[in-house]
């Protein structure tokens, strides 16, 4: 289960509508799977098809975590044309296997879907996202 | 020279969990090869076949990424400290990509 406030899961889909008709990514810093700060950052591949956050500002969120005593609990992109599943790219590429994978997919602009995925070892299992006010996914919300 | 490199999670279990350890280089290469005489392992999740610095893993000297600083031919003084974190990739769309090996399949 990953929590996260109506706020941080807005700035998450602002930042995804902004990036578009590229992807966007962001990691989430908390304890506990709970969502305490978001850092959108930028996609040094500036692509719809794949996403590489820029190395130094990757660098810089995390030494912040560390120093807040946060841990990374989230790693979100978007995908603007596909649904919010790993793709194949997703799973090869994983390497953190304690964080949520959070795909948002944009494929229906008006009706944003938000995912999140456990990925270790090639294998993927998704799990609750709970956003505050909301059903959580993967049960249907309103 | 002694230089502190900063551990990854995920490479952790070469290092007996150790965060932080000490190693010898001149430069990012002798450094990477040294850490992996000391970690046997490691190197095999850092380097591409060819030698070369994998696409999908990041080193950083004093929080410059080394792809700025002439890669594995980096310079390293007294004092620096090295940082290897996994790139954050992935995406949607696989059309016309040849994604890397993974970072760390265990």
């Amino acid at each position: 289960m990953l929590e996260l406030d109506q706020d941080q899961y807005e700035a998450l889909v602002a930042h995804a509508r902004a990036e578009y008709p590229n992807e966007a990514c962001a990691l989430l810093a908390g304890r506990d799977g709970v969502a305490e700060r978001v850092y959108p950052l930028p996609n040094a591949e500036a692509s719809p098809t794949f996403y590489v956050v820029e190395p130094k500002a990757q660098l810089r969120a995390m030494t912040e975590m560390d120093d807040l005593g946060l841990d990374l609990v989230g790693i979100f992109h978007s995908h603007v044309a596909t649904e919010a599943y790993p793709s194949r790219t997703d799973v090869e590429l994983a390497a953190y296997p304690d964080a949520a994978y959070l795909i948002l997919s944009l494929a229906d602009q008006e009706a944003p879907v938000l995912r999140a995925f456990r990925i270790r070892d090639g294998q993927v299992d998704e799990e609750p996202v709970q956003v505050a006010g909301r059903q959580p996914t993967p049960s249907r919300r309103p | 020279m002694a230089v502190e490199v900063r551990i990854p999670t995920i490479l952790r279990k070469h290092t007996g969990g150790s965060k932080a350890v000490t190693a010898e280089g001149d430069t990012v290469r002798d450094l990477l090869g040294d850490l992996d005489r000391r970690y046997p392992g490691i190197a095999g999740q850092l380097f591409n076949a060819d030698g070369s610095l994998h696409r999908f893993v990041n080193v950083y000297v004093n929080d410059e990424d080394v792809r700025f600083l002439g890669a594995l031919d980096a310079k390293l003084d007294d004092g620096d400290v090295v940082a290897i974190l996994p790139a954050v990739a992935g995406g949607g769309g696989s059309v016309g990509l040849k994604p890397g090996p993974p970072v760390d399949r265990g």
